[in-house]
């Protein structure tokens, strides 16, 4: 069963990245025209996200009711409803991040993937973020305890 | 608002977003979890047992899209990266900081989060753009030329 997990992941990660093509959406240039309201404007992403949200939206009604997923383990969705500080200021300064790029994490991997350097640079900055973000709030646990 | 016509791609961006929110609603129903670049990218860097194979399984699915594209359209996709690499750094930190404490990026909560109906996404999802919009304006229309 844990084999056929990941199996499933795979395939997933590989549609998701395929999709991602097809959309144009790892090309940052593309996401940059998206972002230019006020240049030469491409409403591309926003089609991306209608597109994939009339999908995902019948695919979560159905995962939502299920108390397990169809490969066995507990469904493990997001219960938090809190609208916090840091969701608000993280998701801003993200934003900054990806308008200075036009990465975000999925072409930004998928980029590396295909073996961009600039967006392996992207990348290892990336994870630096996510490690001081792990170290930091963990100092705060544990000073908190 | 000018459009730019003909970059424009709408069918590409409604079958690509449709496939990414098939390969969301995937990962939801068989595996019980959330298709979220960033988070399964962090849980990866700080591995807890039993939770780690799928999420390289997917990130190693995605990475691998461009040459499989590439295999079936004979070609490369389009990939430009026009921002240097100072800006590649601090947009990656960015990204990577703000990604974790507001708890997703455009998969997790623009995708996913918005498909589920929820709330928190919502806000994230409205932040980012917003910041993501006054970033590209700020570079391109007030300060660069």
């Amino acid at each position: 069963m844990r084999a056929l997990y990941s199996v499933a992941a795979f395939f997933c990660g590989l549609v998701f990245g395929i999709g991602l093509l097809v959309a144009g959406m790892a090309n940052p240039a593309k996401i940059l025209a998206f972002l230019d309201l006020a240049g030469r404007w491409d409403p591309s992403l926003a089609l991306v996200m209608a597109g994939a949200i009339a999908v995902g939206a019948l695919g979560f009604s159905v995962a939502k009711r299920r108390q397990r997923a169809l490969l066995g383990t507990p469904m493990d969705l997001p219960t938090v409803r809190t609208i916090d500080r840091p969701l608000v200021f993280g998701s801003l300064a993200f934003g900054v991040g990806w308008g200075l790029s036009g990465f975000c994490p999925g072409p930004a991997l998928l980029a590396a993937g295909a073996g961009y350097g600039k967006a392996l640079v992207f990348c290892v900055f990336m994870v630096v973020g996510m490690s001081v973000h792990r170290i930091v709030e963990r100092r705060r646990t544990a000073l908190a305890a | 608002m000018d459009i730019d016509w003909t970059n424009f791609t709408p069918w590409h961006a409604l079958a690509g977003g449709a496939l990414i929110g098939l390969a969301a609603s995937a990962l939801a129903l068989l595996n019980g979890r959330i298709a979220g670049i960033s988070g399964i990218l962090a849980g990866a860097l700080a591995p807890r047992p039993g939770d780690t194979a799928w999420r390289y399984a997917f990130l190693f699915g995605m990475m691998i899209a461009p040459a499989l594209y590439a295999a079936f359209t004979g070609g490369a996709p389009t990939i430009e990266i026009d921002a240097d690499f100072p800006a590649l750094a601090i947009a990656g930190l960015l990204v990577g900081l703000g990604t974790r404490y507001g708890c997703g990026c455009t998969s997790g909560h623009g995708v996913c989060g918005l498909s589920r109906l929820s709330p928190r996404s919502l806000v994230a999802t409205l932040c980012f753009m917003a910041t993501g919009f006054a970033t590209v304006f700020l570079a391109r229309h007030v300060l660069g030329g």
